[in-house]
């Protein structure tokens, strides 16, 4: 039987590089997907607005674990050949995207509506008005919370490890399997998500008290 | 692509998914209600305690909030059993759910209770009100209302994420849909069912709060 020692620390760690991947893929993905939310949101559209807000619904409404299963499982009986790689990633670019595209409405509708008149009148077309004045103003009060939302991010790529995507989870099981030491293996594991993950909620939360002190200005 | 669905394995298998469905409630419901003990002891921990209290009470946040809720879960259920503490899976995930929940929902309370005047206290006293009162009246229920969006939307977000729980067979709806799947192989209308569930659940669970807002909290505030 094999113990816990610096080769098996080596192998979790290694898998961090997968975990990262599938969070970028996850954020930018769902960056995409999330700003064409918002925007489809906050329309006068009233299709775009209700598909959107029924997309939004369905995705947060259900849990993220059940919609990779749906897709990994169910995509080989609709035909489809799918390994757990693009599974895992379109369900975190949906999921995120869905979530991102919340914050990202909420942050957009937070400009005083005179800036949406001022442009109106000043008769930019809808690209203008959107890419010259709304969107720059929004992304200021939207970097806080999408860099806490990273954090969601990369813990949601650990239930890639249940459909047997490699990532820090899934190594930390392959090693608990083979030590027999979950108390190192677990408590390791979860060091290196929080090495992963703090210094971007330190971050967030940084950006977040300026911002605040900013506006008491 | 000529895919013939068949729900009626799934619909076959009702009671089983009802249970499953009950279970995943009664977890969600417990998880709530301990959890929220827990968040309101540290919340007062944090802003009254001493300072080693609430240290241990910020680790304790931060080391909750930063690492995924899937790997607590197997740290409850493998690592701890290793040093002695046995427990089911019934119970790992519940005691998961209770650690994961009070971290966030201490930090809510937290900023809720920050969020009240401090001349509000100060008035509180001038009337001569009791301590206890001046915590029901004057600091929790004001700090309730104002958090209470965050507060029950963090619920619901407890209830979809205790689906992780079905990975070591604590008997919730995900864990029934699982065997099912692996029974039947009608895996693709096997989820879109309970992917419904958890949708109404989840509907049901926010119309139950708003039920709960608007006979509790539904007072009239001076903001």
């Amino acid at each position: 039987m094999r113990t816990f020692g610096f080769p098996e620390f080596l192998f979790i760690l290694e898998a961090a590089k997968w975990t990262v991947a599938l969070s970028l893929i996850a954020f930018i993905g769902g960056a995409i997907v999330g700003l064409a939310l918002a925007l489809a949101r906050v329309s006068e559209n009233g299709t775009a607005r209700h598909t959107a807000g029924a997309f939004i619904q369905i995705f947060q409404g259900t849990p993220l674990l059940l919609q990779l299963f749906l897709i990994f499982f169910g995509a080989p009986v609709l035909g489809f050949d799918i390994n757990p790689w693009v599974a895992a990633g379109i369900a975190l670019v949906l999921n995120s995207g869905a979530f991102l595209g919340e914050i990202w409405r909420g942050c957009i509708q937070a400009i005083p509506r005179g800036q949406w008149e001022a442009a109106e009148a000043l008769s930019l077309s809808y690209v203008a008005r959107m890419r010259d004045v709304i969107l720059p103003q929004a992304w200021r009060i939207a970097l806080p919370p999408t860099v806490g939302y990273l954090v969601q991010i990369i813990k949601g790529t650990s239930l890639a490890a249940i459909i047997g995507f490699t990532e820090i989870t899934r190594a930390g099981q392959i090693i608990n399997n083979a030590t027999f030491q979950p108390l190192l293996v677990f408590s390791v594991v979860a060091a290196i998500y929080f090495a992963l993950c703090w210094p971007l909620s330190l971050l967030a939360a940084r950006m977040e008290r300026r911002r605040a002190a900013a506006l008491a200005r | 692509m000529n895919y013939d669905f068949q729900f009626g394995a799934v619909f076959a298998a009702w009671p089983l998914l009802l249970k499953g469905t009950w279970t995943t409630i009664e977890l969600s419901f417990l998880a709530m209600v301990i959890g929220l003990v827990v968040a309101i002891l540290c919340a007062w921990g944090k802003t009254a305690g001493p300072a080693p209290l609430r240290f241990a009470i910020n680790t304790y946040i931060e080391l909750i909030r930063n690492t995924p809720f899937l790997v607590q879960l197997f740290f409850f259920f493998f690592a701890l059993p290793a040093i002695g503490l046995r427990w089911s899976a019934h119970t790992a995930a519940l005691i998961a759910m209770v650690v994961n929940l009070g971290a966030y929902a201490t930090e809510i309370i937290r900023a809720g209770i920050e969020a009240i005047p401090k001349g509000q206290i100060e008035a509180g006293l001038a009337l001569n009100l009791k301590r206890h009162e001046i915590f029901r009246f004057v600091i929790l229920k004001p700090a309730l209302k104002a958090i209470y969006p965050a507060l029950t939307s963090q619920f619901i977000l407890l209830m979809l994420s205790s689906a992780v729980v079905s990975v070591i067979s604590a008997d919730d709806l995900t864990s029934v849909a699982a065997n099912l799947q692996s029974q039947t192989f009608r895996s693709f209308e096997i989820y879109i069912v309970v992917a419904v569930i958890y949708l109404l659940l989840a509907l049901g669970f926010s119309a139950l709060f708003r039920l709960i807002y608007a006979r509790a909290l539904n007072y009239p505030d001076r903001r």
